[in-house]
């Protein structure tokens, strides 16, 4: 999955459902909008696009490094790092949606 | 590639409204497309601040909510056991507006019309829309026990399960009962809003009568056969910790209240008497998705294409929330009315723009349960689109509930709650 994080531009965006070479530094991109929903199965408890709230106890995402995030969250998939309930919830994405979450918030503002 | 043909086949006619909406996008009123969200709890809070931000603020919202402020259904069993009051689960609405554009009015929508894709206020304005998002939350159908509707409208029986005026009536109540009195709830048979809900409300009810009044009782009337959600962690923490306070009666289907003498009727059992009732009637989609015909499953919920959530029965029109129709292991919680918004926002978002729908979203849900002031049970799960099936399945693997009360979960318990607020609201 390609991220093109840019502004909607429906005209490109109707060139694009019908199969044309998308248009550069045009569109926010299906692409990006189901990443973008893909992390927002995090904001529940993380905060709206990683961010925190004041005095959370657990922690805000955005901007945390991408090799770091999914390390962690690997290894509540695997057990190796304790949890209440994380170890629960990674089991239910896959390895290749870890990172591209990870990637999503590692280029959050903080 | 199969976009458009995907697209018309699922919006039809919409197609061609949406391009022409889309073709103005940027350009300003009036010509933007039109999102109408009717109702701002977990759901439809949640759907008009991320129509907002999955548009890159692009589309226009407006949030139709009764109230002035939300009041969470979750942790307001805090207040019925004494260590929350309703303004620390009271949230304005306020930032939906400020922070995200949203157009919020205080009314109520009087009815729909589908064809015409219009919504009436109360109050007397139309508001055309090009998508409306329900989330309308349920209805308690009162009349599925005899006694049971005057009883509430007196004041004399109580629900408490829409948070808010009740759950601090209930309260009082509770305070005014003598040392040695009865406390009972009534539980409609599965599905209901927040499965694990009574039984937590029975641990709070338990936990303030142990510190303030020891001789009394919570005697918990379940129509289903057994504790629906979490049941063994429940059941170890009545008989530990509420040993001879929490009783516990499966098979207990409530037919009839009658308010004067606290007696409550079942369909097999023996009457019960108690001095405070506290009575769930079966539920159904909200009233506003029932009278538009769109509670097409047994008449009671709302059934769905959980791809992007649009009513089976009516096109352009998305519910979410506790009215649909779930699918398997699908709690009615107000974390997977968040999850449905995101979802419908999305694919609102992506169906505007031209967009083939996500077809393979994900939700999560975590339902936190406090057993006193301090310590909470979790159940977890992750849901995703199973398409073979065209429905949501959990994640094989995946979930889970807790070893057992402790109050680092009690800890993470608020946390959530407060994230939570502000990912709907803030």
């Amino acid at each position: 999955m390609r991220l093109r994080l840019s502004a909607m531009l429906p005209l490109a965006a109707t060139v694009l459902a019908v199969g044309m070479p998308a248009l550069p530094a045009a569109a926010q991109d299906a692409g990006a909008l189901r990443l973008k929903a893909l992390a927002a199965t995090c904001a529940n408890c993380h905060g709206t696009q990683g961010r925190a709230v004041d005095g959370a106890a657990v922690p805000g995402l955005a901007g945390m490094p991408a090799a770091y995030m999914i390390e962690q969250v690997k290894a509540f998939k695997s057990g190796a790092r304790p949890a209440t309930v994380m170890h629960q919830l990674a089991k239910g994405y896959s390895d290749a949606q870890i990172e591209q979450v990870a990637a999503y918030f590692a280029a959050q503002k903080k | 590639m199969m976009h458009r043909r995907h697209l018309l086949q699922g919006s039809g006619a919409f197609g061609l409204l949406a391009l022409a909406g889309c073709a103005n996008i940027g350009s300003g009123p009036p010509s933007k497309a039109r999102v109408l969200v009717v109702g701002g709890g977990y759901g439809g809070a949640t759907a008009a601040k991320y129509v907002r931000l999955f548009s890159d603020q692009k589309i226009d919202v407006t949030l139709v909510e009764p109230n002035d402020a939300f009041v969470s259904c979750p942790v307001s069993n805090l207040v019925l056991g004494g260590s929350k009051t309703i303004a620390d689960i009271t949230t304005p609405y306020t930032a939906l507006a400020k922070n995200h554009g949203v157009r919020v009015i205080k009314d109520t929508v009087a009815s729909i019309d589908p064809v015409k894709k219009v919504a009436v206020l109360a109050s007397g304005p139309t508001i055309a829309y090009d998508k409306l998002i329900l989330s309308p939350g349920i209805d308690l159908m009162w009349d599925s026990i005899a006694g049971s509707r005057a009883a509430n409208s007196e004041g004399r029986v109580l629900q408490a399960w829409k948070a808010g005026p009740e759950t601090v009536a209930l309260r009082r109540q509770l305070e005014a009962m003598p040392d040695g009195g009865v406390y009972a709830i009534t539980i409609p048979e599965a599905p209901y809003r927040c499965p694990p809900g009574p039984y937590e409300r029975a641990c709070q009810v338990a936990s303030y009568f142990k510190a303030a009044k020891p001789r009394s009782k919570v005697l918990i009337l379940d129509a289903n056969q057994d504790v629906t959600s979490k049941g063994p962690l429940f059941k170890k923490v009545w008989a530990e910790q509420y040993k001879g306070i929490v009783e516990y009666r499966g098979q207990h289907k409530a037919t009839a209240v009658d308010a004067k003498t606290g007696t409550i009727k079942f369909e097999i059992q023996d009457d019960v008497k108690a001095d405070v009732l506290n009575v769930l009637p079966t539920m159904r989609a909200g009233q506003i998705a029932v009278q538009t015909g769109l509670a097409n499953a047994n008449a009671r919920w709302c059934n769905v294409n959980y791809l992007n959530f649009e009513s089976t029965a009516a096109k352009d029109i998305h519910v979410l929330g506790d009215s649909i129709q779930i699918a398997p292991g699908m709690p009615k919680s107000g974390h997977m009315a968040n999850s449905h918004a995101k979802v419908v926002a999305a694919a609102i978002v992506a169906e505007l723009a031209g967009w083939e729908v996500n077809p393979a979203p994900m939700l999560t849900n975590t339902c936190y349960s406090f057993t006193d002031a301090r310590n909470v049970i979790h159940v977890a799960s992750v849901h995703e689109y199973v398409a073979a099936e065209k429905t949501f399945k959990t994640v094989a693997g995946s979930g889970g509930v807790s070893a057992g009360p402790t109050e680092q979960e009690g800890a993470y318990a608020w946390n959530w709650a407060r994230t939570i607020w502000a990912d709907t609201l803030i």
